[in-house]
């Protein structure tokens, strides 16, 4: 079976084919780089994504914070992390790079601060 | 009033505006002011919560913020002046600049100005979609800003029309936080964005794209209550019989962004017709000498790390210009066919190698790019793929120009 995927890796997005049967792949085509070989296989074995959205802040210049995640974390437990994310309040200062959680749902990838918030006296 | 005096006054603070400071600075120009309209610098960034910046650059993907913080800190620790909170108002082509501040009027001149104003967004008005005009039809930058800025959420029931990138961004956003995100409509018959976002905002939420397809009307009195989506024909005309309804509180517009260059206008800027920016030349200088144009305002960029790289190369012959008091002649026309929207320079010395920016109109496969001059072609690239949301770029030698005729820039398609 051929099954065609669009790389997210880089902005190229490289149109990829994958020939597979059952779980075993047979050849990909059309990655420019290998990093496209390896993100169909990590599609194929189980899709990965980084999500970015924002937490409150008190005291800050600004009422939210940017965070994103450390690392990719299975596509399917996205809104399970956005509950966790939601639940979550800071104190300015705020800075980048700032754990806001570790290790998120156990899923090894901490959920990151992406903004400088300075605290307002 | 005062006129304050300085070799380099930059308009905007964004990403194109850092660039330029820091690369005038490590070229020993250090009598420059970056002047802000928002409180913060960072420009369009502050906003861009996502990731996939400075991938290029940094080799990683970071989003907006982290981006653009990585040029104020090195903006701050060399001590190049900012003014924010401070919105220039009037240029002239003798390079004095007014700006309007909480202290009341500034008036600057500068040897060498540069302009990187960024964009505005096509809004409803431009594009005369039909109907009422509730609230809840929302350029989508502006819904960025609400979202991601002022922790505001825009709507619950949302349809997207156009698909750039910042539409297909903020289908991924609002879904996240909860909204249900019907649908992106596209009048033209290919994607407007960049593929990755196609598969990562749209496909991953299972948000359907309906190409050759547009509003043709707005209802609802005070909120938005719905809209009505025809397809189109090839000539973009509704086609009758096609309309479809959905119910909505939200429509999020994303159907292009425009070089914000009234100020460029006020100092007597010649623009160009296709890009709304400027006409420039290899050093990025306007048709007004000393007056210097990159980023957004210039020409709409794909990626920001093309936006820093411009402004870097727009720094390094500002400083050249600065010192030497003049650049040399730029009389090398530079034309392209039907397939090409256009070319940032559009004209060139010859005596200095150049990057040539360009978007194709249509997507196209297997073809290849010929830069031509006096039916010499002096540089092809092979494509196997070139879409209109891609910018390309390309590398001119200047050995291979030998002569002042036109240049031409061409795609064959094999």
């Amino acid at each position: 079976m051929i099954k065609k995927y669009t790389c997210i890796v880089c902005p190229n997005g490289c149109e990829i084919e994958a020939f597979i049967e059952g779980t075993t792949i047979f050849k990909i085509d059309g990655a420019t780089c290998s990093k496209g070989k390896e993100y169909v296989k990590q599609e194929i074995a189980n899709p990965q994504r980084n999500i970015a959205t924002s937490v409150y802040v008190d005291g800050g210049d600004l009422p939210l914070a940017s965070v994103r995640l450390s690392k990719a974390i299975p596509k399917d437990r996205i809104f399970d992390v956005m509950n966790e994310i939601k639940k979550v309040k800071l104190t300015a200062p705020v800075k980048i790079k700032q754990i806001v959680i570790e290790n998120v749902l156990n899923l090894g990838s901490d959920v990151i601060a992406t903004k400088i918030i300075d605290r307002i006296v | 009033m005062t006129v304050i005096k300085k070799d380099v006054v930059i308009i905007g603070g964004g990403p194109a505006g850092l660039a330029a400071a820091l690369q005038l600075r490590n070229r020993g120009i250090t009598d420059i002011i970056i002047i802000e309209r928002e409180k913060q610098l960072g420009g369009i960034l502050r906003q861009c919560i996502h990731d996939g910046f400075g991938l290029t650059r940094f080799k990683e993907t970071l989003s907006g913020p982290e981006y653009s913080q990585k040029f104020i800190d090195q903006v701050e620790e060399l001590g190049i002046e900012c003014i924010t909170g401070t919105t220039v108002i009037d240029i002239t082509s003798k390079r004095k600049i007014t700006a309007v501040s909480r202290k009341g009027l500034l008036e600057y001149e500068a040897r060498a100005v540069v302009l990187t104003m960024g964009c505005r967004e096509r809004t409803r008005g431009a594009i005369s979609i039909p109907g009422t005009r509730p609230s809840g039809v929302y350029n989508a930058g502006v819904a960025q800003a609400y979202i991601n800025l002022h922790n505001t959420m825009v709507g619950k029931e949302v349809i997207i029309l156009g698909s750039g990138d910042i539409g297909m961004i903020m289908a991924r956003r609002m879904t996240l936080e909860g909204a249900n995100v019907k649908a992106v409509f596209e009048m033209q018959s290919y994607p407007s964005g960049l593929p990755r976002n196609i598969q990562q905002c749209l496909n991953d939420y299972d948000i359907p794209l309906y190409l050759s397809h547009t509003i043709t009307n707005i209802k609802g009195q005070s909120r938005l209550e719905g809209i009505t989506v025809s397809k189109v024909d090839e000539k973009f005309k509704p086609i009758p019989g096609t309309q479809k309804d959905y119910t909505c509180d939200t429509l999020i517009l994303s159907v292009g962004l425009i070089p914000e260059n009234e100020l460029s206008l006020a100092a007597g800027v010649n623009l160009d017709n296709r890009t709304k920016g400027a006409i420039v030349d290899e050093n990025y200088q306007t048709s007004i000498e000393g007056i210097f144009a990159c980023g957004n305002v210039l020409q709409v960029h794909d990626l920001v790390d093309f936006v820093s790289l411009e402004a870097e190369s727009l720094a390094n012959s500002m400083a050249d210009y600065i010192s030497d008091g003049k650049l040399p002649e730029c009389k090398i026309n530079i034309t392209t066919d039907a397939n090409i929207s256009h070319t940032i320079p559009q004209k060139v010395s010859g005596k200095k190698d150049f990057k040539l920016s360009m978007r194709v109109r249509k997507p196209l496969k297997d073809c290849e790019i010929d830069v031509i001059q006096n039916k010499v072609v002096i540089k092809t690239v092979k494509l196997k793929k070139a879409i209109p949301a891609e910018m390309i770029q390309i590398k001119i030698d200047k050995t291979k120009i030998r002569s002042l005729g036109e240049i031409e820039v061409v795609v064959v398609v094999r």
